[in-house]
């Protein structure tokens, strides 16, 4: 398989705080990865390195071999790196069809057009396309503020791929999701994923779904990566049960309370 | 590329205009030129606002456009009004160029404020200038369009058909950039600039470009002022005109570009008559309408028309 992302020594520190250190990962094309870890372990802010939001403090990321580091959002959106964000990022004043328009709009070309309109057939019919894959079309002709969070998140999903990524970072996309929808959310997603046959890393707290969607997990605890690997491995490690899922813990004091 | 209906509407209400011209009053043909004028400075107000900004200086452009017009004269012997224009649009567009370099790096008051004082920069040089006739200005020449010599070059109807022509224009084109990409980019940038970047849009640049289009139409407006006006001088940079034009922006709102029209047309009629009425007190008769459409009218007048369509259907 062909080597997508890899990030070397990758580090980040605000003043004294390190919210990221060393990290050193390598994905393959067509993986699909999680990034598990308790508040603050720097998920999120690994995922916001990779994708420009946040400069690195040390360490390089090359994404399909040519080096990323210091590029801006844009630049990587047109290499094929795309995102979600944990609170949807969206035009909540626009309808949901105008949000999609102006995607595709976007990835069409790097000049806007200033005569034409946003919505054309074309575009009319590719966000159609996405809305009926996401399950979302009630939405088509509303304010995104009328939308739930689910939906909004769909949304938010939907308006990355658009930009044709090659790899799609998502960061929390169950955050905010009633736990009956948040199945049904994944289900979407990742059949949409599959079907465009896109590289995913995805940041997220609940382990029913890490365990059920990916196939390698990287687990982070005080802006360290401690484990990388295969699910159930790593989901079995005693520091990551410790550090990040709590299992270990729980376990340990109800012993502690047997044993008394 | 066909007329969309609110097109053929504009098309129309400017034939009306035109048509009018003929049996109107020289004061009402006066007044209607002077509210196309200022409502072509205001769309330029309403282009920023939809951005997100929201600029206490766009007198500079107006200005600018005025003095284009006056100096072309003056200095270098141009009578045609159409060049006259066209020469305020280019020393616009080139100095827009440049401050849209730093504006576009601002938002909120620092945009607000940095406009304003561009503006005030300008009044000062002006007033300060006694070749240009300092604080009084200077009258502008007679003038001539496409080499055609209307009513002796002072023609108000004359001005009030190009006013309405250019007036057309600029809200055609305008009707088609509110609903283009470029349009919609810039509400999106005024939503969520961080979703902009990541859509693979630059910020910047379309706030760039759009600064330097409400630039342009802000000078076209000023050189169609002092034609009607047959005179300039440093009050159209000064700091309250540009107030003025802010304040038919919120009157019209931005929801569509005849609001900006029909906007400066209230405004120019509502001060005429409160300076007539109440000429100690027309400032507060301005400030009571303001404050009504706030209360009552936020997303101003054409807020209107689109909430009896929503009824309506």
């Amino acid at each position: 398989m062909t080597e997508i992302l890899r990030t070397e020594g990758l580090s980040r520190y605000f003043g004294a705080v390190v919210a990221a250190e060393d990290i050193n990962v390598t994905i393959t094309e067509g993986e699909i990865v999680g990034v598990i870890g308790s508040n603050g372990a720097g998920k999120t802010t690994f995922i916001n390195m990779v994708t420009g939001y946040l400069p690195p403090s040390a360490g390089t990321i090359a994404f399909d071999g040519s080096p990323i580091k210091g590029l801006g959002p844009r630049k990587l959106m047109r290499k094929g790196l795309s995102r979600s964000f944990q609170i949807p990022q969206l035009f909540l004043e626009l309808s949901v069809l105008d949000n999609l328009s102006m995607a595709l709009s976007a990835s069409e070309s790097r000049h806007l057009e200033m005569m034409r309109p946003v919505r054309t057939p074309e575009r009319i019919a590719a966000a159609d396309e996405i809305l009926t894959q996401m399950g979302i079309t009630q939405y088509r002709e509303e304010m995104v503020t009328a939308m739930p969070q689910g939906a909004r998140k769909l949304l938010d999903i939907a308006i990355a791929m658009l930009a044709n990524p090659r790899m799609l970072l998502l960061d929390e996309p169950t955050s905010g999701v009633s736990t009956e929808e948040k199945h049904t959310l994944m289900d979407t997603v990742m059949e949409v994923v599959k079907r465009r046959g896109l590289t995913v890393l995805f940041v997220e707290h609940d382990m029913e779904i890490v365990q059920k969607y990916v196939t390698r997990v990287l687990a982070f605890a005080s802006g360290v990566v401690i484990k990388d690997g295969p699910v159930e491995e790593v989901l079995a490690d005693a520091k990551v049960q410790e550090l990040v899922t709590g299992k270990r813990r729980g376990k340990n004091i109800e012993t502690q309370e047997g044993g008394a | 590329m066909g007329l969309q209906k609110s097109e053929i509407m504009l098309v129309a209400a400017a034939l009306a205009i035109g048509l009018l011209s003929f049996v109107i009053p020289d004061w009402l043909a006066f007044t209607t030129t002077l509210a196309i004028a200022s409502a072509l400075v205001v769309l330029g107000v309403v282009m920023l606002m939809r951005a997100g900004l929201v600029s206490f200086g766009q007198g500079l452009y107006y200005c600018i456009g005025g003095y284009a017009v006056g100096m072309g004269g003056r200095f270098l012997g141009v009578t045609d009004a159409l060049l006259l224009i066209g020469m305020g649009v280019v020393v616009t567009v080139a100095l827009a160029m440049v401050l849209g370099l730093l504006l576009t790096r601002y938002r909120e008051i620092f945009f607000a404020m940095l406009t304003l004082a561009f503006s005030m920069i300008l009044y000062g040089i002006l007033v300060k200038s006694h070749n240009l006739g300092s604080t009084d200005g200077f009258g502008v020449g007679d003038w001539t369009l496409l080499w055609f010599d209307p009513e002796g070059g002072k023609g108000s109807r004359t001005v009030l058909w190009l006013a309405t022509g250019v007036g057309l224009a600029v809200a055609l084109f305008l009707n088609r950039y509110f609903g283009s990409s470029m349009g919609l980019a810039c509400e999106a940038i005024r939503e969520n600039e961080v979703r902009v970047e990541y859509m693979g849009m630059s910020r910047r640049q379309i706030l760039y470009i759009n600064y330097v289009i409400a630039a342009a139409i802000g000078s076209v407006g000023g050189s169609l002022t002092s034609l009607a006006a047959g005179h300039v001088d440093p009050t159209m940079a000064y700091w309250t005109i540009s107030g003025e034009f802010v304040f038919i922006a919120l009157l019209g709102g931005t929801g569509h570009v005849a609001a900006s029209f029909i906007a400066a047309m209230i405004f120019i009629m509502v001060r005429t008559y409160a300076v007539e009425l109440f000429p100690n007190s027309w400032q507060m008769i301005l400030g009571i309408v303001l404050l009504m459409i706030i209360l009552f009218l936020p997303k101003g007048i054409w807020s209107l028309f689109t909430r009896k369509r929503r009824v309506a259907s």
